[in-house]
């Protein structure tokens, strides 16, 4: 893997030690998916105990699963993971700590119905990265600057990429897979109520890995995207460029806008104008 | 940009811009004080003024001003810590223009031996950090290299013989840059480099004649 030898070279390391690194990674994403069906509530108190609920429901009713344990788990554990990082709990950012919770459901979802090991799943992550540096590069991965299509749309692309490869997909089917998640996710605005990495964050990350193992299995089956990954990426881009500020974190436009948006942010931030000053 | 930048880092949530950045902007701007920090103003602008509460943006400032990593489960908590650290914390809201960075944060530090520091930078995404001023230096210092500060008189010369130092203890030179209060006051040096910056080096440019203060960065 070209990506692999160059990464090796730039940080002056093996491949093995990339790798090890990588699988290194994973305890600390299996910790914050614990963390997460805890339930502990938000520092905002927006979220919390959605994850435990979804696990609830898995374990008294499997059988009731509207959509399969894959995604039922890979919903569970991308929760999980948003409310961890929403309590201030330890996480891996992937691509960032707002969209942190679509990679490793997806991975530990594949991974308990494939029985993948470590190595494999390391070896995902490897994929993944790749596939987040070349947004970056031609695009962006901040909220701030290109919307959430530009953190859980990038997200659920790396994972979708990452999938495909670990259920053995040649590399122009984990291109396809990247252009199709990112394609369904395109035009996501970024509005954090109250400013909030919280609602509807945590809510995303569920609905960004739901689309990676979509966009997976079409590319898996064959289906191919019309238009190729890189433009895909560019259009992403673009759109984010022209998404005017309200849409882009800044908390001022979308469901931070609505009457309840505006009642939380009011509430959670009262006396906020009157110095704001606070000393430890 | 390395891949662990894409898959990474390890952090205490919620947000790898206004926490983990935050963290580096606090661990930066106390290397660059270089001594424990006793006092530390902190002015917060834009998108880090409006929701530091909410994100824990605040405790991420104070805990990398205390040296902590990303990851410390102790952020949470980090003001306490402060207290008995004996770090005294004052935070207040600033405008820093409209072409500022909208995570920006100013620090006036005051440090253990009494050294002052005025350091202002930017959390830029995904927990990466660029300061932009020190003092009354404009600067570019991402904290993804190991880096040099060098505080001296604006004289013929002094370049060469920082970066000779450099040279034999074969540490490679990736990015610099040189500016000053004005001709022959006092300038400041930033050096990237690919090697950490070794003690004898740290010593040997300390010990130049031009040379007023020399300080190393370098966070994990």
């Amino acid at each position: 893997m070209f990506c692999l030898q160059r990464q090796a070279a730039d940080l002056e390391t093996t491949e093995a030690a990339i790798l090890a690194r990588m699988e290194a990674l994973l305890p600390v994403m299996r910790d914050s998916i614990q963390a997460g069906l805890q339930g502990h509530r938000s520092v905002g108190g927006l979220v919390g105990g959605d994850a435990a609920k979804m696990a609830a429901y898995g374990a008294e009713c499997p059988g009731n699963s509207v959509v399969g344990p894959v995604l039922a788990d890979a919903v569970t554990m991308a929760l999980a993971v948003g409310e961890a990082n929403a309590s201030m709990g330890r996480i891996v950012a992937a691509p960032t700590a707002g969209s942190s919770g679509v990679l490793p459901a997806v991975l530990f979802a594949l991974g308990k119905s494939r029985r993948l090991s470590n190595k494999q799943l390391a070896e995902g992550l490897l994929v993944a990265g790749a596939i987040g540096m070349v947004i970056a590069s031609r695009a962006t991965l901040s909220g701030a600057a290109g919307g959430c299509q530009a953190e859980c749309g990038a997200a659920a692309a790396m994972a979708a990429g990452a999938a495909v490869d670990l259920c053995g997909g040649k590399p122009a089917q984990v291109g396809d897979a990247v252009a199709m998640a990112l394609k369904n996710m395109l035009g996501l605005v970024c509005d954090p109520v109250a400013g909030l990495v919280e609602v509807p964050c945590v809510k995303r990350n569920a609905g960004a890995a739901a689309q990676a193992l979509v966009a997976a299995e079409m590319a898996l089956a064959g289906v191919t995207s019309v238009i190729p990954v890189d433009e895909v990426i560019d259009a992403m881009g673009s759109i984010g460029a022209a998404l005017p500020a309200a849409l882009r974190e800044t908390a001022r436009g979308g469901l931070a806008d609505t009457p309840t948006g505006r009642e939380w942010a009011k509430r959670l931030f009262a006396g906020k104008g009157e110095g704001n000053s606070t000393e430890t | 940009m390395n891949i662990f930048d894409v898959i990474g880092p390890v952090m205490i949530g919620p947000s790898s811009s206004h926490t983990a950045g935050a963290v580096r902007l606090g661990n930066v701007a106390r290397l660059i004080l270089g001594e424990a920090v006793m006092e530390a103003r902190i002015g917060l602008h834009g998108s880090f003024a409006e929701t530091h509460r909410g994100h824990g943006t605040d405790r991420a400032l104070v805990a990398g001003l205390l040296g902590w990593a990303t990851d410390d489960l102790r952020i949470p908590n980090s003001f306490e810590f402060a207290e008995t650290a004996g770090l005294a914390v004052t935070f207040s809201d600033i405008n820093l223009g409209e072409l500022a960075h909208p995570n920006s944060v100013r620090f006036n530090l005051i440090g253990q031996a009494g050294t002052r520091s005025d350091v202002t930078g930017a959390s830029i995404g995904g927990g990466r950090v660029q300061v932009t001023r020190v003092d009354d230096f404009p600067v570019e210092l991402t904290g993804d290299f190991a880096t040099l500060l060098v505080t001296h008189h604006d004289q013929p010369g002094v370049i060469s013989l920082v970066t000779a130092v450099l040279g034999q203890q074969g540490i490679n030179i990736a990015q610099m840059r040189v500016s000053r209060e004005q001709k022959g006051a006092r300038a400041l040096m930033v050096l990237e480099t690919d090697q950490t910056v070794t003690d004898e080096a740290l010593r040997a440019i300390a010990a130049l004649p031009p040379v007023e203060r020399a300080r190393r960065i370098q966070i994990d």
